[in-house]
């Protein structure tokens, strides 16, 4: 009881003490507390059960967003198209592709939402800027899904720029095609696909 | 673009394709991986209507009407099987811990778990890994060979394609005499793979912007994923434009086998 009491007031003084000391959260760890915070709080959600996908979004917003580096995975897709494109147009289609980024991971989310996620340790030196932590997601009787985080580090902490999942990059399964539409018809017919892609209702 | 050949310039067309690829060792762009797009793409439209009019519904049926435990058996006794022909693979791959573990479940699950009703080995923590005769000729070092979209089928390759008809072949299903049984086994087997890929399908519908081409692109780069263990070459970069990418972490050497074949 006594111990339990004292370890409230320990743990956190602990955590405080290690965030001091590092002050960047390892990317293995930052991966693994967010992905197993957010799917705690689908699973605990009701209104994300009866298949609110308004929710899942905001939560995704709200609590993965800050930590992907969207304008460099928009660049990634875009290849060598992105030095074509203007600041202007840069900016909107990463704001677009955020978009179809956060409309697919959500959809992701709420589908594989009751599966397990496993974490591989992260070998790496610390003097490494840029990271692969690998995961997977399972579930029983299944074979389980390699899902594999690039992570580069940033003065506001390690920031993920690509997920791949099963070997597909999330971000570089677009570059052909970006690369089509803009020779076709340039930029901004990228950027308006990107908008229909966007407006299209959700699919079930 | 392409007008349709005459069934015999198809062929010396098709053969030409098949022997480039065999030549050229490992395809690289999209195109050289998808020479012959036009005629996929039209079977993919084929694939899209009879799926959406049959397929997917008797998916979506079964997925509703019948309970999760007894969908989970059903998957649990194909998944069985294909753990015994996963077993196989990585011995012909000369993967001696991995054909164990998979030979390890079909034990367990055949004896303990009735049949592969129950997935034991899962619960008792003895991972499930995916093999087949694909990715044993990848390791062997064949060419992918082109990419072919099979209506009711899927993505595939040549290579990938060729795998899976050997596989047919040696399935214990085909070995079944009673033909009614066994037609409604291969039913079953499909109906459960289908109604498997339903979550997937959804995540593709939502990030993709042409279908076809996000299909065939991830298709291709998850075999190559699996053929090199994870560890895929990097796609030469000169498209990039962001900083170079991140060095792989502490690789262990490739697998020899997963080196690309020597030149003719």
């Amino acid at each position: 009881m006594s111990r339990k009491l004292a370890s409230l007031f320990v743990v956190p003084l602990i955590a405080f003490g290690a965030s001091l000391a590092h002050a960047q959260e390892a990317p293995d760890a930052l991966v693994k507390r967010l992905a197993e915070e957010t799917l705690a709080e689908i699973r605990a959600d009701k209104d994300i059960q009866a298949g609110n996908p308004a929710k899942v979004k905001q939560l995704i917003e709200v609590k993965l967003v800050p930590h992907f580096d969207t304008t460099r995975m928009t660049a990634l897709a875009m290849g060598r198209n992105w030095r074509a494109a203007s600041p202007d147009q840069q900016k909107e289609l990463t704001e677009q592709f955020k978009t179809l980024l956060i409309r697919t991971y959500s959809n992701a989310l709420t589908n594989y939402r009751d599966n397990q996620m496993t974490y591989a340790p992260l070998r790496t030196n610390p003097v490494d800027t840029e990271v692969v932590v690998r995961t997977s997601v399972s579930k029983p009787g299944q074979a389980p899904i390699p899902l594999d985080y690039s992570m580069e580090k940033t003065p506001n902490g390690w920031k993920c720029y690509d997920v791949v999942v099963a070997g597909v990059s999330l971000v570089t399964n677009y570059r052909d095609e970006f690369n089509d539409i803009v020779k076709s018809s340039g930029v901004d017919g990228l950027i308006k696909t990107l908008v229909n892609k966007n407006q299209t209702p959700p699919s079930k | 673009m392409n007008k349709i050949a005459p069934y015999s310039k198809a062929r010396a067309a098709l053969l030409a394709a098949l022997a480039a690829a065999a030549l050229a060792g490992c395809a690289v762009g999209p195109t050289k991986e998808d020479p012959w797009e036009p005629f996929n793409r039209s079977m993919f439209s084929v694939h899209q209507a009879v799926d959406g009019a049959v397929l997917k519904p008797v998916a979506q049926g079964y997925v509703a009407i019948i309970p999760e435990p007894i969908r989970n058996a059903v998957s649990n006794v194909f998944g069985n099987i294909n753990d015994f022909f996963a077993g196989v693979n990585f011995v012909l791959q000369g993967n001696g811990d991995r054909a164990g573990d998979a030979f390890g479940r079909v034990l367990l699950n055949t004896s303990f778990g009735l049949g592969g009703i129950f997935d034991l080995a899962s619960m008792m923590g003895i991972t499930k890994y995916p093999n087949d005769f694909g990715i044993t000729f990848g390791k062997w070092g064949f060419p992918q060979g082109p990419y072919l979209f099979v209506p009711a089928f899927g993505p595939t390759t040549v290579r990938d394609g060729t795998g899976w008809l050997v596989r047919l072949y040696t399935g214990p299903v085909g070995f079944i005499p009673d033909i009614p049984v066994r037609n409604s086994l291969y039913g079953l087997g499909y109906v459960d793979l289908r109604a498997a890929a339903l979550p997937t399908e959804s995540v593709v519908d939502t990030a993709a912007i042409d279908k076809y081409r996000f299909i065939r692109n991830a298709y291709l780069r998850a075999r190559q994923y699996q053929v090199y263990d994870g560890h895929p070459p990097s796609e030469e970069d000169e498209d990039s434009a962001a900083p170079p990418s991140a060095p792989t972490p502490a690789t262990p050497a490739a697998p020899p086998a997963a080196q690309p074949p020597p030149a003719k």
